[in-house]
């Protein structure tokens, strides 16, 4: 009996997975490749871009990350928030104590606080000490005023997406028209008039206008000049530092402990060995 | 403890004298793992595991209570407070991947760890009990590691628990108010975060208690070996300190060296990035999938698509989730072949990496949406999975012929050196390696 | 038996490779303890301040509101601190008083900047224990001295914010402050 027991337990659950193979199979309509969607076949994985912060010796290009600060200043936050970085976090890619104070001071959406006199809702000035001020005040305002789709935040905007640092450039340049072979395939795929076709999107057509619609949007104080695809790769920078901020300290650390753990991985096989000595095992 | 000739502690000074007639603890460690514990001579690297999930246990429990002092539980302030750490909390961001990749490599261990039982037949007689806490820790691992998963309250955080508390719906009748009462709402909220810490705190001390019996529980008949046959005189063994002091040290070093790698160059490799979304309950991601270490079992659960007899797909799936991890522990008494090693298992050692490539199919399947060919292979490679344990492994160990055994663990061990140099050049003195 | 013998030998013979061997368990075991140490670092930093909260480490300060005599709690770095505009009575009553006679002796001119004597800055902590003492909200005891009172313990400060009685050993904490204008403070 007690020999059978399994038997009979692992019967049951392979005549359930059997029952269950034979049922979908002979389902009508049943095929082993599912019919394509406009997503599995139009749909791209992002460019690849060249950034400094790539593997382990990856650093930060200050001067990068401040003409993606202004392209996020003057393009992305007239929607998009940034409320996990705060003004102060600004030193860390080469504004001074002063400029922060500029940059807090002069920012568009004040932040809200309380008037001291009766404590009704009032905004004041950005100090650096705050967070970048939140766009809307809630999704419903979002909604509202972008034809009902919500401007996601964008402090982890990266990690938050596949292969994000190369995402967001591929998105933001990427719109097109509304290919041919889809319109012929899937015809009813076509955006409607609140939406945009852009093949980086994992929906294909996407709520957010073009943001980058052509060169020279704004002018870097460095000079560079200011394509599509330098504003897309910089603004991809500064929003990969915005979700990363710690990667430089995380590569430092990890060279050190790296070498410190090879040398004593190497340190200690030979203790081992040593000790093990001649005897066979 | 376990041989006759497992020596002695011998406290060198008075004070240790005075120590060990009042409270014996030098003793304890010594017979534990020191000189006084005699250890199997010929464990090859598959042995180091355990000491490497000892270490990863301490990782996650040293990082854990110091995330803790950091943490939010609290829906509006869980997946904030985790930012802050990342963001502003000294050494935070280290802390905090260390603890989630730690998660996983704490896994990788163990996986290897119950594969190597599989292989070389550790859970046989006189070693039951080990292997039934063994299996123990892994379902208490299991649930601690999908409550702190939730903690972090971005999507997949949500929807995971939203998703594997909906596995006690499946229950007839009691179903739907255990999952109300397990979340303390309708759906993950305040209270389910709160409680989800509290227990997330608690059990990893509850895994270390249970670690200690398993370990407890091995120094009675002593460790398994590579050949399976039982220790026989003192040749046959080496005392735990040195030799695998040294050893497990070494292994360690090169585990923390891959985690370093990890940790510091590729934090979010094993991450999912909707988790970087805060938790919304009004919009579910396009494609959910556990972390990586319950992909097996979520195949398992999603390969029953349809009702059989008078039990609906939910519930098979539930079922045979869970009955895919239960069943290990009838494990001992269903392999009834008295030779523990499947290197002199012929048969069964085809069936054995069978497995390893079912178990890594199941893995892949349940990381990968639910499309057609994924769902026929799902099932096939569930029916497997089952058919290996509770059909092929009672039936193959009672009909299969295994190979002969060495006489000795040391002669197995001369043997083995002999195909490389002859016996007579072992028994030359030789200068150490 | 024979590898017995064998690892005998190894043992005994090779006085060098004896020292030798020694020598690379010192140096493995002193990269271990190294390696302890600087996995405890992360450890205790992280009870540091974090970086958000050392940020949040100036308040403006509006004076205009504050009539002689009054006195106002404003919060700094979650402590309060006490913002006193003193009437010429008190001043002179303050800097009547002989240095001799206090347990820590302060002028009120040193614990107030030039010109501006008759604001004084404190924080609101008790350098006893902490408590906030009473005096700075209207109607409160100001103690035997007419300054603060610490109801916690009983220790008593003039209105240069001076201990004078009690188990307290110091004078209320000056923090760092700046006038930005004749009638905003920025402390800190």
């Amino acid at each position: 009996m007690r020999t059978l027991a399994p038997l009979v337990v692992g019967a049951g659950f392979i005549m359930a997975l059997l029952f269950a193979i034979f049922a979908s199979v002979f389902t009508p309509g049943f095929s082993l490749t599912p019919d394509p969607t406009a997503v599995s076949l139009f749909h791209k994985a992002p460019r690849h871009f060249e950034y400094s912060f790539e593997g382990p010796f990856g650093k930060y290009d200050h001067q990068q990350l401040q003409r993606g600060f202004q392209v996020y200043k003057e393009v992305c936050s007239n929607c998009h928030s940034l409320k996990l970085v705060t003004f102060a976090d600004l030193k860390q890619i080469g504004y001074n104590e002063a400029e922060v104070k500029a940059i807090a001071k002069g920012w568009q959406i004040k932040q809200p606080t309380i008037s001291n006199k009766d404590g009704s809702p009032t905004t004041r000035d950005n100090i650096p000490s705050d967070n970048f001020p939140l766009r809307y005040a809630n999704d419903t305002e979002a909604r509202s005023q972008n034809n009902g789709a919500v401007p996601p935040d964008l402090s982890l905007i990266t990690k938050a997406r596949e292969d994000g640092s190369n995402y967001v450039p591929s998105l933001v340049t990427g719109y097109t028209d509304f290919p041919a072979a889809q319109a012929a395939q899937f015809p009813d795929t076509r955006p409607d008039n609140n939406h945009y076709y852009n093949p980086y999107f994992s929906a294909l057509n996407i709520a957010m206008p073009p943001p980058l619609k052509v060169d020279g949007l704004v002018s870097y104080k460095d000079g560079t000049v200011a394509t599509r695809e330098q504003m897309a790769t910089d603004v991809g920078a500064f929003l990969t530092w915005a979700a990363e901020p710690k990667l430089e300290q995380r590569h430092h650390v990890g060279i050190a402990s790296v070498i410190y753990l090879f040398i004593f991985a190497v340190l200690a096989y030979m203790s081992y060995r040593t000790i093990w000595g001649d005897k066979k095992h | 403890m376990s041989f006759p000739w497992a020596k002695h502690y011998e406290p060198k000074s008075d004070f240790m004298k005075w120590v060990d007639s009042r409270l014996p603890i030098p003793r304890f460690v010594y017979s534990a793992v020191g000189g006084g514990y005699p250890v199997p001579r010929n464990l090859n690297y598959f042995w180091n595991f355990g000491f490497m999930a000892g270490l990863a246990l301490m990782i996650q429990i040293i990082t854990g209570i110091v995330l803790a002092m950091h943490y939010d539980p609290s829906s509006a302030g869980a997946f904030l407070s985790v930012e802050h750490i990342m963001r502003d909390v000294n050494a935070g961001w280290f802390l905090r991947y260390a603890h989630a990749n730690g998660a996983s490599f704490f896994f990788i261990i163990i996986y290897l760890h119950i594969f190597r039982g599989l292989y070389y037949g550790s859970y046989k007689a006189p070693r039951e009990v080990i292997w039934l806490i063994g299996v123990l820790i892994f379902l208490l691992m299991m649930a601690t590691a999908f409550m702190g998963y939730a903690l972090v309250w971005g999507q997949m955080s949500f929807w995971g628990a939203r998703v594997i508390t909906g596995f006690f719906s499946a229950i007839p009748f009691v179903g739907e108010p255990l999952r109300v009462w397990l979340l303390g709402g309708y759906a993950p909220d305040d209270a389910t975060v709160n409680r989800f810490f509290a227990l997330h705190y608690l059990l990893p001390f509850a895994i270390l208690g249970v670690v200690i019996l398993h370990i407890w529980a091995l120094h009675i008949p002593g460790s398994s070996n590579p050949t399976g046959i039982e220790v026989k005189e003192e040749q046959d063994t080496v005392p735990f300190h040195p030799y695998y002091t040294a050893k497990d040290g070494f292994t360690v070093v090169l585990y923390l060296l891959i985690f370093a790698v990890v940790v510091f160059f590729l934090p979010n490799i094993m991450g999912d990035p909707d988790n970087y979304i805060a938790a919304n309950p009004m919009s579910t991601p396009a494609h959910i999938a556990p972390e990586w270490y319950f992909c097996p079992f979520y195949a398992i659960l999603r390969a029953f698509t349809f009702n059989f007899l008078w039990i609906d797909a939910k519930l098979w799936g539930v079922i045979a989730m869970f009955a895919s991890i239960i069943l290990l522990f009838f494990l001992p008494w269903m392999d009834a072949s008295p030779v523990r090693s499947s290197g002199y298992r012929p048969l069964y050692k085809k069936f054995f990496w069978a497995l390893v490539v079912d178990v890594i199919v199941l893995g892949v399947i349940g990381k990968l949406p639910p499309n057609q060919p994924f769902i026929l292979i799902g099932q096939f490679a569930a029916i497997y999975y089952f058919a290996h344990f509770l059909i092929i492994l009672p039936i193959v160990s009672r009909i299969e012929k295994p190979l002969p055994l060495p006489n000795s663990i040391t002669e197995a061990v001369l043997a083995k050196h002999s195909s490389t140099s002859t016996l007579s050049g072992d028994l030359a003195a030789q200068p150490a390696e | 038996m024979a590898e017995i013998t064998t690892d005998m030998h190894g043992d005994d013979a090779f006085e060098d490779g004896v020292r030798r061997r020694d020598f690379i368990h010192v140096a493995t075991l002193s990269f271990a303890g190294v390696g302890t140490v600087a996995a405890v670092a992360p450890l205790l930093v992280q009870m540091a301040p974090s970086a958000d909260v050392l940020a949040q480490s100036s308040t403006e300060v509006d004076l205009s509101p504050i009539q002689p005599g009054q006195a106002i709690k404003v919060m700094w770095r979650k402590q309060p601190v006490f913002v006193r505009n003193l009437t010429p009575t008190e001043i002179a009553a303050v800097d009547a008083v002989p240095l001799s006679s206090l347990r820590d002796p302060q002028t009120l001119a040193q614990r107030t900047k030039p010109g501006k004597s008759n604001w004084l800055i404190t924080m609101g902590v008790c350098t006893h224990l902490g408590c906030v003492p009473l005096g700075a909200g209207p109607g409160e005891d100001r103690g035997p001295y007419e300054g603060y009172f610490c109801p916690c313990h009983g220790s008593a400060y003039d209105p240069a914010g001076r201990i004078r009685k009690g188990p307290a050993p110091k004078n209320l904490e000056v923090p760092d402050y700046k006038f930005s204008t004749d009638k905003i403070v920025q402390i800190g």
